[in-house]
Order: structure tokens, then C-alpha cells, then sequence
């Protein structure tokens, strides 16, 4: 929509406070996705997950001599193939995984690593080069993309949180950021938004236009996502953490047939620098508890096919425990991908090379970058070069 | 020139140059003409006043971490315990300094050396988690806020914070660290595109050797210096740090790049070239000096054309400092004041990456505007913002946590009293004048101003300013 017919529309809504919401409505509703319409949900697991006690290498002498304190027992591990298994607390992942559900990706990581929690999510969600800065997330500039030449809403792309990250930022778009749809269905309802979504700008002002029309379509969406949310109430019983509660809301809305592509939610704690195996089994079993039900809740419903989850995180860590039964900021990490199309092969590529480091980490051998290229042309069908400014080889994945 | 105009050039300078006019300034400076006023704002900036948090004696950190790690009767895991409390400290004393500064651009007399020290960290963007070297760093930036740009430049190039965080220390003769070189004319000087790979591949050699002791001084490590020939620029040479320095200041590129970037934070974000290259050519001409390419911008005529005067969106800490010039308030707690840069998207010290903030509508998302139009209600209400900020994965990272409500100290009839010549009906109106820099729908103003009938008026003061900075209007300065 054009600012200028923007500015007229909203000049015809302004009547009452409750004709702006269904007007926009409607206007949604005619933006409805083809059915089936592709899903990815992305879990971000903040802090740099220990990727070699997520899946050990449970053959490899290397690993046991590193982690003396640390390491988890042959006989504990998961197995999935002859060389690496699941860490125990992925119990839940390892059933999905035996039903064909679940792609490991090792090695991923970037050229010149970066070893800080800040910049090396910076670059992950920025879609950047270690020597490159970027002002808008990968999936906002998805959004640009996507968006470009029709109407979209905040929506299209959903954080489930109080905030917004950089990721679902573009240049031109934005993605919403909701900690569950009525929280912030409540917070537009209040008398001062209602109040001020009446108003308009006194003159084509680009910027104040640009308030009002974040404005309108906030207080849009947030009526279109709560209204959505109420279509299908998950019976499953989830996990009452963090996680649970935010899968549980994505695997309701998507079930409801909402017209949002991207879901985007973070498990933070991973930063283990001490006495790393109870929180790491902590957490990692919350993922895999979390996961279960949602895949289960999904599949249920008709949607996992069409579902894609992509589980990552900003860094691996060290080789080597460090003295506090910890493990210090490293490089190249796995990444799990669960649900969507089936596959051929679950475990992608090669267990980690422990004989041959860059400084005692891991050398990557997939871009991260090519993963999100493989997403972006493969799942989302929008044009990864347009997204990235450059081409990257796609990956036999999806 | 008609008063009302006046007024608007003036709160346009007062924001641009400052963070905002103050009812008392405001009053004041309706009588004197814009030049006077330029020349008064330079005067008030001249004296360079550190910042120093007084808890912290030079090099205490370094003191206790050098005593935890000698402690022999510590186990390993204890001292890592040790270290952990002494980052939580660092982060404790980094805070106090970010309350510091945004205290000082509140209410502090050198208002436009505040806004130039704002604009360089946002230039020469960086972190470190070091509170010595933050302090220090900032109040490099102070000091030469308004001085010349060649000095700024070699201050911050031996600067330890800089040297850290762009990984100096660890450039050697035998292996090259190309970060600073890169950022250094990426970012800092010449731009994209005046600059080959060859010349970041041989100005790291040049910069090798340069680095910093614990006590935050520059040091020169001549035998890590690579002092063979480069070839930088055309031209070779056994080139050090100082010259390559010189040759890129030589560079009228550089004096392009950085008045550009000037233009974009203090003028318009859509980039005008010719002013643009006018603002070069003289901050070139003059060997780059701060002031006199200030009072060029702000004494020209086209920085108060209408297409200039409310063309930017605030920045959260532009917000949150304009808030208290505006009504005279001060915060009497320091948690909110860092809660709401975390939960806008801005704080101190902390920039997202050595490019800085990237400022404008980036500012702007449907969670930072709700939050945005509700901190009046909070400020001066009894609202909470109701949200959670983002932990950022750092295991020894501060928790900023929700602040319910804050506590402040306002002074509701001395603020009334700036609109005392004032008639009841004409309230609305006067206040948005003086809030706003964009003009505002009329009915708009008539609603609030039904709304408020029937207060007394002081009491009709307080709720049209808490309505009136709740429109998006306000959110533009």
C-alpha cells in the first residue's frame, strides 16, 4: 500500500477505534497464504551450546583425553550412527530422530570466527561475513523480499518474546515480537493506544507517517494474530517452561491456518563456563521435551510436512574442557533440522575433525550462510541472493 | 522573523546541538538571534569536564585481579567465582558511567561537547568490558570532542579500549591483524570504496606493535613493528601508524566521509550532497577542525529549511534525555534509565557492532513504538512497561530487570509557569509548540484539550504535556 492511500484509508477508519482493526482485518484476510504455504520456525540457543557433548563423538579418543571431567560415557550416548549419538538429555530428540524426523548438519560455523557471545550473534542473525556490518536481520530482509510489491503485515514474521531482534528487522520490514498474542493484544487495546490509532498525521511527513502507519498495522496485527490464536487451542500437554509455553502458542497459530511464514524463538543459558553438564542436560532436555509435543502437536494436525525447524547456535565451544568442569567460547557447531520434507540421509556430513583444529576449535565446513541460502530457495521459495547480496551454494538439505 | 518561527529554529538547534531546550532556554533565548546563540553553545562547551566514577580507583580492578589469581589458597573454581563477581562489578561500574553521562547530557552545562562525544561514540563505536577503559575512552572522546579531527583521530587510534576491541594487541610482525586497519578506513575515515585491499593488507603493518599495558596506555612494541617497506596508497615507504595516519587525513575523502556523517546525525538522514560537500570542503580547508565545521552547520540557512526542522526520529537516549530538559526533571534511580535504553534498543557503551547504531527508522518497531508512546504514563505516571528485555547469552552479563515505575523528581508549577502568558484555550496549542517539531492535526489537539476541561489549570498543564508526549509527533525532533 502506498503511504499516500495508506493515509487515506486510515483517514476513512478513523471513525471509531474498532473499524481500524476489522477494516485491517478483512485486509488480511484477502492476504491469506496458499494453502500450505511453507513454515520455519527458527530456536536460537543463546549463550554458544557445547555442540560436542549435544552430539558426541563417542569413538573419538580425542574427545574423551580433552574432557576428562566433562565428556559423556560411551555408553550413555545415544547412538546414531557408528561414530556420534545424542547427549542422554536429547532423549525425546533421539525418538523423533528414529522416526526419521531429525538432519544433523556438523561443522557449520563461518570464515575468521568470531568468539564473542554479541558479535557472532550479530553476524548469525545479520547474515553477515565475519569482516562485514549489517544493519537488518536476515529474516526481515526475508520480509523486504517477500513483502516487495504487496501488502504485508508485522506479522508475517513472528518473535515470540517482549522484544525484537535485530534478525527480524529489514531494511524495510519489520517482523512482530510477542510474548503470547494476547499480552499484546491487551497492550493495544489500551485507551491511550486506541486513543492515539484515531489520530493522524497533520501532513505527509515521512517520518511521522511512517509512526502512524507502524502504529496501525501493530494495532492490526495484534487483533489479527489474537483473534487467530483463538481458532485452535492445543489439547497436548507441553512442557510448562519458557520454551514449551512458546512452541505450544507457534504450533497453535500455525494449526490456525495464520498467515505468518517465520517463527522465532530463543532458549538462552548456554554460556557454560562452569560445571557445565547439569545445565547443559538441563537445557538441552527442556529442548527435546519442548520439541516433542510441538512435532507431535503438528503432526497431528496435518502441518509438520509443511513445518520446518531449524535449531542453532552463535558458536560451538572448545576442544578442551577448561579447569571449572567448563567449556570456554569456540567456532563451528552443529545445527539440527526437524520436520518439513523427508530425508534422505539424517546425519548430513562427517562428525567434527578433532585431530585437525584451528587453535584447539573446530574448523567449520558449511557456511551458515548456505543453510540459510538452502532455506531461503528451497523452503521459502524467495530468492536467497536477494537476501544474503550474494550467492551461496545450496545444500542437498530440504 | 515571526516569533513562532523563532521559537522553532531554536528548539531545531537546541535539538540537533543538544538534546533539547529547557523551558527556562527556551524563555531565554526568544530574544537573542541564532548566530549569538550558536557562539553562546560553543562558549558553554569549551571547558572539557571528565567523567570519573569516584568508587573506583585507577587500576582497582586490575589490582584484585592480579590478587585472586596469585591467591594460592584458592581452588581453581573459586577464583573463577572471583573473577566472575569482579565482571558483574565492571558492568556494575559501567552502568553508574552510562548514568553519569546521560545525568551530565541532561542537565550539564556543555550541552553540544555532550552531543559531539555521543556522535564520535557512535562513530568510533566500541566496547570493552573494562570500566577503566570505558571511562577512559569516553572522556578521550570529551576532550576532543570539538578539537581538531586529525587529534581525535590518533587519540583513539591509541586508545586501549580501540586497540582491544579491533584486536591491535594482537597485531604482530609475524602475523598481521587486519581488523583495525580495515575499520580504520571502512569506517572511521576514508569510506568504501577510497581504499584497496592491498592498502588494509599493508596499514596493518604499519599499526603492528601498537598496543596497550593493563594500566590502559598506549604502548609501541617495536620488536612486534613490521619496519619494512609498504606500499600504501600508491606510494611506498617504511611506513609507521603516525604517517599512515597523516596520508589518509591528506585524503580530502576522508574529510567527505566524516562531514557526510555529520550531515546524517545532526542535520538530515537523507543525504544532501551539495551541503554535504560544502560542510567537506571547509572542514578540509580549516585542517579539520570540529568546532568551526559546527558553527558552519548550525549558523547556515538551510539547516533551518522546513524539510530540515523535524526530520529525524529521536534515538532512545535522545528521547529519554529530551524528556528530562524538556519538563526539568531528574531521575532519582539509575535502573530505569538503563532499562529503557535496553528495552528502545540504545545503550551506552554498548553499540552493536563497530558501525555503530544504525539510527532512523531502524529505531522503530511495534514493540520499541508502544513502549515509546507509553513512557510518559511510565515517567511521570503510575504505568509499568510491562516487558522483558533480552538477555544477550553472556552467562556474566548484568540482568537489567523490569523497573516498576520510576521515581522522579518534577516540578509541575514551575514548569506552568513557562506558559503563564498563556490564555486557558491557548494552552494546547503553546504546549505543543513547544513539544513538537512537526505540526500536529488540530483536531487532535481539540480532543486532548476537551479531555482536560475541567482540571485546574496547572492540573490541565500536567495531563496536555503527559498526553502530548505520548503522540508519535513526539517521538520526531
Amino acid at each position: 500500500m502506498k503511504r499516500r492511500e495508506f493515509l487515506t484509508r486510515s483517514a476513512f477508519t478513523a471513525a471509531g477505534s474498532l473499524l481500524v482493526p476489522q477494516f485491517l482485518r478483512a485486509f488480511n484476510t484477502q492476504a491469506q497464504p496458499a494453502k500450505n504455504a511453507k513454515k520455519l520456525v527458527v530456536v536460537q540457543l543463546s549463550g554458544g551450546n557445547d555442540g560436542l557433548n549435544t552430539v558426541v563423538p563417542f569413538r573419538n579418543d580425542i574427545y574423551y583425553r580433552e574432557r576428562p571431567s566433562i565428556a559423556i560415557a560411551a555408553d550413555k550416548v545415544l547412538k546414531i550412527n557408528d561414530e556420534i549419538g545424542f547427549n542422554p538429555a536429547l532423549e525425546k530428540l533421539k525418538t523423533l530422530y528414529d522416526n526419521g524426523l531429525v538432519t544433523v548438519v556438523n561443522n557449520v560455523g563461518y570464515p575468521n570466527p568470531d568468539r564473542s557471545h554479541f558479535r557472532s550473534m550479530d553476524i548469525w542473525q545479520t547474515g553477515s561475513g565475519s569482516d562485514q556490518y549489517l544493519s537488518s536481520g536476515w529474516i526481515g530482509r526475508y520480509l523486504d523480499a517477500h513483502c516487495a510489491g504487496k501488502a504485508c503485515s508485522p506479522h508475517a514474521a513472528l518473535e515470540i518474546d517482549d522484544t525484537l531482534s535485530l534478525v527480524l528487522k529489514g531494511q524495510k520490514t519489520n517482523g512482530l515480537a510477542l510474548q503470547n498474542p494476547e499480552k499484546l493484544f491487551r497492550q493495544t487495546q489500551s485507551d491511550l493506544v486506541q486513543a492515539l490509532a484515531k489520530n493522524q498525521p497533520a501532513d505527509d511527513h515521512e517520518n511521522v507517517a511512517y509512526l502512524y502507519k507502524t502504529l496501525a498495522e501493530t494495532v492490526s496485527s495484534a487483533d489479527y494474530v489474537y483473534s487467530k490464536s483463538k481458532v485452535y487451542k492445543s489439547r497436548l500437554l507441553y512442557p510448562s517452561t519458557e520454551l514449551g509455553k512458546s512452541l505450544k502458542t507457534i504450533a497453535e497459530l500455525i494449526t490456525s491456518g495464520i498467515d505468518t511464514q517465520v517463527y522465532y524463538v530463543s532458549l538462552s543459558g548456554f554460556d557454560t563456563h562452569i560445571r557445565q553438564n547439569d545445565q547443559q542436560d538441563r537445557l538441552l532436555r527442556q529442548y527435546a521435551e519442548a520439541m516433542s509435543v510441538f512435532v507431535e502437536d503438528l503432526k497431528a494436525n496435518g502441518q509438520l510436512d509443511d513445518t520446518l525447524v531449524m535449531t542453532f547456535s552463535e558458536f560451538g565451544r572448545r576442544v578442551k574442557q577448561n579447569a571449572s568442569n567448563g567449556t570456554d567460547h569456540g567456532t563451528a557447531n552443529n545445527l539440527f533440522l526437524i520436520g518439513g520434507p523427508s530425508r534422505s540421509r539424517s546425519v548430513f556430513n562427517e562428525a567434527p575433525d578433532l585431530v585437525n583444529l584451528d587453535n584447539g576449535d573446530l574448523k567449520f565446513q558449511v557456511d551458515f550462510r548456505q543453510i540459510y541460502a538452502t532455506l531461503l530457495d528451497n523452503w521459502l521459495k524467495t530468492s536467497s541472493e536477494a537476501v544474503l547480496g550474494q550467492r551461496f551454494s545450496t545444500l542437498a538439505l530440504v | 522573523m515571526k516569533s513562532n518561527e523563532h521559537q522553532r529554529n531554536v528548539q531545531h538547534l537546541f535539538w540537533r546541538a543538544g538534546f533539547g531546550p529547557s523551558p527556562a532556554e527556551i524563555q531565554q533565548a526568544a530574544l537573542q538571534p541564532i548566530p549569538q546563540l550558536v557562539r553562546q553553545l560553543l562558549k558553554d562547551s569549551q571547558r572539557v569536564e571528565a567523567i570519573t566514577i569516584v568508587q573506583t580507583e585507577p587500576h582497582a580492578e586490575l589490582k584484585i585481579l592480579k590478587k585472586t589469581l596469585r591467591n594460592q589458597a584458592m581452588s581453581k573454581e573459586e577464583k573463577r567465582e572471583e573473577l566472575k563477581e569482579l565482571i558483574l562489578e565492571r558492568r556494575e561500574t559501567i552502568g553508574q558511567l552510562n548514568d553519569m553521562w546521560v545525568n551530565r547530557m541532561a542537565v550539564g552545562e556543555g550541552m553540544l561537547r555532550e552531543k559531539m562525544t555521543l556522535f564520535w561514540h557512535n562513530h568510533f563505536a566500541c566496547r570493552s568490558k573494562m570500566a577503566t577503559f570505558v571511562q577512559q575512552q569516553n572522556n578521550t572522546l570529551r576532550e576532543y570532542a570539538l578539537g581538531n579531527f586529525g587529534d581525535l583521530l590518533m587519540a583513539v587510534s591509541k586508545d586501549a579500549a580501540m586497540l582491544q576491541f579491533l584486536n591491535n594487541q594482537q597485531n604482530r610482525k609475524q602475523s598481521p591483524n587486519e581488523n583495525f586497519a580495515r575499520e580504520l578506513m571502512e569506517l572511521f575515515t576514508l569510506g568504501r570504496g577510497n581504499y584497496t585491499e592491498q592498502d588494509v593488507k599493508e596499514t596493518a603493518r604499519a599499526f603492528t606493535g601498537w598496543g596497550f599495558n593493563l594500566r590502559g596506555d598506549f604502548v609501541f612494541r617495536a620488536n612486534q613493528h613490521d619496519d619494512d617497506p609498504k606500499t600504501i596508497f600508491g606510494k611506498t615507504g617504511r611506513f609507521t601508524g603516525e604517517e599512515v595516519l597523516k596520508m589518509i587525513l591528506e585524503n580530502p575523502k576522508t574529510a567527505q566521509h566524516v562531514a557526510a556523517k555529520i550531515y546524517r546525525f545532526f542535520v538530515n538522514e537523507r543525504p544532501n550532497q551539495t551541503h554535504i560537500a560544502e560542510m567537506a570542503r571547509r572542514f578540509y580547508k580549516s585542517n579539520y577542525d570540529i568546532a568551526d565545521l559546527m558553527q558552519h552547520v548550525f549558523t547556515a540557512d538551510w539547516f533551518y529549511e522546513t524539510s530540515n526542522v523535524g526530520a529525524q526520529i529521536k534515538s532512545p537516549v535522545e528521547l529519554l534525555v529530551g524528556f528530562q530538559r524538556h519538563l526539568g526533571l531528574t531521575f532519582d534511580d539509575k535502573k530505569p534509565v538503563l532499562y529503557v535504553q535496553k528495552a528502545l534498543g540504545q545503550i551506552l557503551f554498548f553499540p552493536p557492532n563497530v558501525a555503530g547504531w544504525p539510527g532512523g527508522q531502524s529505531w522503530i518497531d511495534s514493540t520499541t513504538l508502544l513502549a515509546r508512546l507509553q513512557l510518559p504514563r511510565v515517567v511521570l505516571g503510575n504505568e509499568n512497561l510491562n516487558l522483558r528485555v533480552k538477555d544477550n547469552g553472556d552467562d556474566n552479563e548484568e540482568k537489567v530487570q523490569r523497573k516498576e515505575g520510576f521515581t522522579v523528581k518534577m516540578n509541575w508549577d514551575s514548569f506552568a509557569k513557562t506558559f503563564e502568558k498563556y490564555a486557558d484555550d491557548e494552552l494546547p496549542e503553546a504546549l505543543a509548540n513547544y513539544l513538537f517539531q512537526v505540526p500536529v492535526k488540530k483536531e487532535a489537539l481539540a480532543q486532548i484539550s476537551q479531555r482536560t476541561k475541567n482540571a485546574t489549570r496547572s492540573e490541565r498543564i500536567k495531563q496536555l504535556t503527559i498526553s502530548l508526549m505520548a503522540f508519535p509527533e513526539y517521538q520526531i525532533c
